[in-house]
């Protein structure tokens, strides 16, 4: 589950995290009250989106299709973007207004863009160094990394692959945590070598990991770290990513999911309890199991037709889950055919069948409908749609059922 | 042969009494896997409803009484880290976690855990270990294998199910099949299980289907390159069409930071010498081919 800005630096101020002041807001009254509580006499008001590269990014309001697609690439385009500075009360008031409800587009939003919602006004500093900070789960030795480099606020993906070395790497034993030779190590790799800024680096790393820890992340990205003009460390930015399977733990997060963030047939999906994910293509798939789900959808696009959705109905779906499955389906305009394919397991064949027909029934069908099932209970499962009357193409193994739903799709 | 299970294998089952745990306990004892205890806390003393199957509070104790060296762990995701932990704790031979949805944070524990400890690990958010004709431990349909020289091994449940299915459609049966999971972490890797099926003499050629997400088969692609004979390895990556950044259904298929692409995996495969099939229906199909 990802977090905003504001949400994650409120959970990371819990664990002591150096952070400047910084108060959100939903509209320009808002901004200025923040601006006020905050204090000082200069403010950066950042957008609050679920995509990063906000600077660079530009507000579709704002500036030509032209500079939108270089925005879209994360190039530089004329304009202003999604986090300015302010100097006065008015300023604040200016950028709030220019950005609320306006929809940003950034290389991470790709060029249709998300609506900005909230604000975060914080307070500035000078900055004398940025450095880049990420802490995330290293899967080939499953311990936690924490990569730092000195090359701050750029993309860490070019660094990693232009100047690897740049890159320090600790990984944490999760019996002794993060040791202070290790926060050593990274401030060291950051080329720190006051003393006393060293002991404060170390603190905030170790600041940072039971953050981690505590919180569930599955990834915790500080870009940029910087070095204050009077030698503070401060984390400046922060992306959080907390780990679905662990919300149940953790109310107070579940309580920022922001839905706006999200597809609104993502979000009657997962009420259902299926896992869905909107695609580009035409033909809509309803498929048991993650790893077959991606299979067919790729077998599509290997046929020369492309899906226009990932849609796993769990393994232990009853007849509502299909049906849901199957109105969330048919209810995206550019699915020109549905391919259902299941290879039942603890699934049972007759149930997907039932399901199927039911929404059918329901629903309508105005489009070709190929049906697969094998495993459990498929004779049972073909049985049931064969005597439905329904308009149904059956098809007899993945192959035979991705050539079928293809051609169905091409030929109308 | 096979690998990691067979007829002497003795099972507990964790979790016998919850709904899918009893429904799996049943499919597994009519297939004929000796499934030899429950451990439920609380309720030990009694039997698995009519099977006479009898319950234990702790895992200990299932072992000392009834010799098991096996466990599958169908318990809710809060508690599944604990039930590893006791199965290592008491020295098991192996663990086959099914639970979906365990935090990764457990698993982290989990890992450090059982760092020098004999106890293997497969799962979690797995389908489970069968070699045909012999012992079922998990959630896949029985019927669908039959005894045979091909392992297949597998991230995902369903598409390990359908790599079965098209080796039947070809005459081909299976030594042994495993699922080893979806999840961020899992106990047993692609190489652990290479490497086993490298030491089994009665399997002539292996199926991999691999995901996106991680670098598991890119490290197996190396090791199978140093390490592996002239059985011929079958090998899909799903997902090629997943778009960058989003989470496809298993917690671990996530291409992130342009690592974990399809691509790699299939070209690492295929520089290793791997029949890779772009389409998951020739699994069976390029098998039997490859064997001439």
């Amino acid at each position: 589950m990802k977090l905003h800005e504001y949400q994650a630096k409120s959970l990371l101020g819990r664990f002591g995290v150096p952070m400047l002041p910084g108060v959100a807001a939903t509209d320009a009254d808002g901004a200025v009250a923040a601006a006020k509580e905050v204090g000082g006499d200069l403010w950066v008001v950042k957008a609050q989106i679920h995509a990063g590269g906000r600077g660079k990014g530009r507000f579709v309001e704002d500036v030509d299709a032209t500079e939108i697609a270089k925005a879209a690439k994360g190039e530089d385009a004329a304009g202003k973007g999604g986090v300015r500075l302010a100097r006065t009360l008015d300023d604040v008031r200016a950028a709030a207004a220019a950005m609320l409800g306006k929809t940003l587009v950034t290389k991470q939003t790709g060029i249709e863009g998300r609506e900005v919602r909230t604000i975060y006004v914080a307070a500035a500093c000078d900055i004398a160094k940025e450095y880049y900070l990420s802490v995330l789960l290293d899967r080939s030795n499953n311990k936690v990394l924490f990569m730092a480099s000195s090359e701050g606020g750029v993309d860490i993906e070019e660094v990693a692959e232009h100047n690897p070395e740049a890159i320090k790497k600790v990984w944490v034993d999760s019996a002794v945590g993060l040791r202070d030779f290790q926060g050593r190590e990274l401030a060291y790799g950051l080329g720190l070598t006051d003393a006393k800024q060293v002991r404060k680096a170390t603190a905030f790393f170790q600041a940072l990991y039971q953050a981690y820890m505590d919180l569930d992340c599955s990834m915790l990205e500080i870009n940029p770290l910087v070095l204050t003009e009077q030698g503070d460390l401060i984390a400046l930015d922060c992306k959080m990513d907390v780990d679905g399977n662990a919300l149940y733990r953790h109310d107070d997060i579940v309580a920022m999911r922001d839905v706006h963030e999200e597809e609104a047939t993502e979000i009657e999906a997962s009420e259902y309890g299926l896992s869905f994910i909107k695609l580009d293509g035409t033909i809509g798939c309803m498929v048991n199991g993650a790893g077959l789900a991606m299979s067919t959808m790729d077998i599509i696009q290997y046929k020369g037709a492309k899906p226009a959705n990932f849609l796993d109905v769990g393994g232990g779906a009853k007849q509502k889950q299909v049906e849901a499955a199957f109105r969330i389906i048919t209810k995206d305009p550019s699915v020109q055919g549905i391919l259902v394919n299941i290879f039942g397991g603890i699934m049972k064949c007759d149930v997907i069948a039932n399901g199927v027909v039911a929404a059918v029934k329901e629903v309508g069908l105005k489009v070709p409908l190929v049906v697969r099932l094998s495993g459990t209970n498929a004779d049972l499962g073909k049985k049931i749609i064969d005597e439905s009357g329904l308009d149904v193409i059956a098809a007899t193994n993945l192959d035979d059922a991705a050539d079928k739903i293809v051609a169905a799709v091409k030929g109308a | 042969m096979s690998i990691l299970v067979n007829h002497d294998t003795r099972l507990i089952c964790q979790g016998i009494t919850g709904k899918s745990g009893a429904f799996h306990a049943r499919q597994m004892l009519e297939y004929g896997t000796q499934l030899v205890a429950g451990v439920v806390p609380g309720k030990g003393g009694t039997t698995f409803e009519d099977t006479g199957v009898p319950i234990f509070d702790t895992i200990e104790e299932a072992k000392a009484t009834t010799g098991a060296n096996a466990s599958v762990i169908f318990v809710p995701p809060p508690f599944a880290a604990d039930g590893i932990i006791e199965c290592v704790a008491a020295d098991l031979d192996l663990v086959v976690a099914i639970t979906e949805g365990i935090p990764v944070r457990d698993m982290i524990d989990v890992a450090r855990f059982m760092e020098g400890k004999r106890t293997r690990l497969i799962g979690p958010n797995c389908p489970g270990v069968i070699t045909p004709g012999a012992c079922k431990i998990g959630i896949m349909p029985g019927h669908i294998h039959r005894k045979g020289t091909i392992g297949v091994l597998s991230r995902s449940g369903t598409l390990t199910y359908e790599a079965v299915g098209q080796l039947g459609e070809v005459g081909l049966g299976q030594s042994t099949a495993v699922g080893i999971g979806g999840d961020p972490i899992i106990g047993t890797k692609f190489i652990d299980v290479l490497s086993l099926f490298k030491d089994d003499p009665e399997t002539e050629g292996v199926i991999m289907i691999g995901e996106i997400g991680g670098t598991a088969e890119e490290e197996a692609a190396a090791w199978l390159q140093a390490n592996w004979d002239d059985r011929p390895i079958v090998g899909f990556i799903a997902g090629a069409t997943a778009p960058p950044g989003r989470r496809m259904g298993h917690a671990g298929a996530i291409i992130s930071g342009g690592q974990g692409t399809a691509e790699s995996k299939f070209a690492a495969l295929q520089a290793a010498g791997v029949h890779i099939v772009r389409s998951p229906a020739e699994l069976g199909k390029t098998m039997k081919a490859a064997l001439g």
